[in-house]
């Protein structure tokens, strides 16, 4: 029983995380038209940035400073470079992220060099909060749930309630209607990219010296978080939640049951031939078998129901 | 009020508009008539900035072609677009108030009167726009359009597919807003209401102005009708 609660938290903390990410991708994608490449490679600045703010001025002053930067990052890529190869079509976009990608890894290298940096959980947080049967759950996992939760739940009510967040929505279907009406709709996707920057930002705040800032780190998350916003169904925010937690759930529990289907069986009371080639997968515990799971998801998800669980278009 | 001169509007290498002329004054109405595909959107579209376009748009004697579209409304001219377009994922009043600008514009309407000059919208405001019906969405996308007091409007087949009793109410509400010394460019394929409620008509073929005059001389004017009009 306390392992499946401990499990359930962590699958919902891997979740909030992804949300952050893909929340703001999806959003994007809803205005663009084309993923965004590069969105993981902002979550790694947040982090570098995080690093280096915590350093001099510390962590929580980092907590709101990073993002902020990640952000204005973000809306200068939007407003002087993504703007003007809009014009050139969707492949020409989709190519400017790739390249954006490859050229963020090869800065934060330039600058902070090769390997893992120290950017660690900040000292106040970094104790035990309460144990079940030998196992401590940590206050800095508990602050990041919180965070993530007071993040979404901001979310929502800015893009449902506030003026800015109606135009928002209005603007990611129809653009042309919306500066019609005398909005000026090219400054409203300069924020969005801005705004979907700073939570990929804040994730890589909060996730970064727990999975280890480095420049790979990119790579690692960025197509996880395209698993999550095509299961969950492109520019829905409501799918990249779904998606978002079932992901979490889904690998924090496979990798925390660590049972090998062998002494699955043994324990039914089959005897296995140790020589038979079926060994070696058979042996196969379902903790490595983990990290395929959400792809077996995405293709299995393309196959079922390709626009995911809450999109209304196509992949 | 506006003054179009030697217009030319194109999508890619195809060239739709060539060389338009067309004026509007305060408080008139004037439509905009021709077979489909000749290029009356286009132009619409055109005034609004959202086509790209060589010639001269005089707006109150200021050029507008090159100004962003955002402006472009913020000068005072409205478009209501075809297919009655509504933010689907919002509601009606949600809808209306998206209607309002923000800056330099002082609010003339207000959502009430909305409701009152069409009671349906009333009862369905706090309804999502696309679970409306088709007359409904028309009625808002109008009523949109004027929560941002705009001097000019441009309608694009407002009539289109609606039922006899619902063109008569939307007709009702062009004689309304004209009534208030705004001028609208009515774009229409039929010619219905356009013909009652227009005091000129511009008939428009393939990117060109073929007729220009008042109602009652394209009623005589037989031929013309019969090559640019009738199937
Ligand atoms: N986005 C576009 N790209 C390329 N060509 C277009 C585009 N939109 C319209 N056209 C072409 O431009 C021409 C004029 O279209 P427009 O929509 O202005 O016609 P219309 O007179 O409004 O007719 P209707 O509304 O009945 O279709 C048509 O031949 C159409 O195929
Ligand atoms: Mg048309």
């Amino acid at each position: 029983m306390d392992v499946i609660l401990f499990t359930v938290f962590n699958g919902l903390l891997y979740g909030m995380l992804l949300f952050m990410l893909s929340s703001g991708l999806t959003l994007i994608f809803g205005m663009m038209g084309v993923l965004n490449f590069a969105h993981a490679s902002f979550f790694m600045l947040g982090a570098y940035f995080a690093y280096q703010i915590s350093k001099y001025i510390g962590f929580v002053p980092a907590l709101f400073i990073a993002p902020l930067i990640v952000a204005v990052c973000g809306a200068m890529v939007e407003k002087y470079a993504l703007r003007r190869v809009h014009k050139f079509g969707h492949v020409a976009e989709l190519l400017f992220t790739f390249g954006l990608f490859y050229i963020i890894e090869e800065l934060v290298q330039m600058v902070w060099g090769k390997v893992p940096v120290g950017y660690h959980v900040p000292e106040f947080l970094d104790f035990t909060l309460f144990s079940m049967s030998g196992m401590g759950y940590q206050a800095y996992a508990m602050f990041t749930l919180l965070v993530s939760i007071a993040i979404f739940f901001a979310l929502f009510s800015v893009l449902t309630k506030t003026r800015a967040g109606l135009i928002i929505q209005a603007a990611l279907t129809h653009p042309e209607i919306v500066s019609s009406l005398g909005h000026n709709v090219p400054r409203v996707f300069m924020a969005v990219f801005g705004l979907g920057c700073a939570l990929a930002g804040l994730a890589g705040v909060l996730a970064g010296n727990t999975l280890g800032t480095e420049p790979s780190m990119a790579l690692s998350l960025g197509p996880i978080v395209f698993v999550v916003i095509v299961v969950g169904g492109l520019g829905s925010l409501k799918g990249a939640l779904v998606a978002s937690i079932l992901i979490g759930v889904l690998q924090t529990t496979a990798i925390s049951l660590d049972l090998s289907i062998n002494s699955l069986i043994e324990t039914l009371g089959f005897a296995v031939d140790l020589e038979s080639l079926w060994h070696i997968l058979i042996d196969l515990t379902i903790s490595q078998v983990a990290p395929i799971l959400p792809y077996l998801l995405l293709v299995v998800m393309l196959i079922v129901r390709p626009r995911g669980l809450f999109g209304n278009r196509d992949v | 009020m506006i003054k179009i001169s030697n217009l030319h509007a194109f999508y890619g290498k195809s060239h739709i508009l060539r060389g338009i002329n067309l004026t509007v004054d305060k408080g008139e109405i004037v439509a905009l008539l021709g077979r489909n595909g000749v290029g009356r959107s286009t132009l619409v579209k055109s005034i609004m900035g959202l086509v790209p376009t060589t010639g001269s748009i005089l707006f109150k004697d200021n050029e507008i072609v090159g100004n962003a579209t955002h402006d472009i409304a913020l000068k005072g001219i409205g478009y209501v677009p075809e297919n009655r377009d509504v933010f689907s994922t919002l509601t009606v009043k949600e809808n209306l108030l998206l209607g309002v600008k923000d800056k330099n514009v002082k609010a003339e309407w207000t959502v009430e009167e909305m409701f009152s000059l069409f009671p349906n919208l009333k009862e369905r405001a706090d309804v999502i726009a696309s679970a409306i019906s088709g007359g409904e969405q028309q009625m808002l996308t109008m009523c949109r359009c004027l929560m941002g007091n705009p001097e000019f409007m441009m309608i694009d087949e407002p009539t289109e597919g609606l039922s006899p009793q619902m063109v008569e109410t939307v007709a009702e509400l062009l004689k309304k807003i004209a009534s208030k010394g705004i001028a609208i460019l009515l774009v229409e394929q039929k010619l219905t209401i356009a013909l009652r409620l227009a005091r000129r008509v511009y008939l428009m073929g393939h990117g060109e102005i073929v007729f220009e005059g008042t109602p009652k001389e394209l009623e005589k004017n037989t031929s013309i009708r019969k090559e640019w009009l009738e199937v």
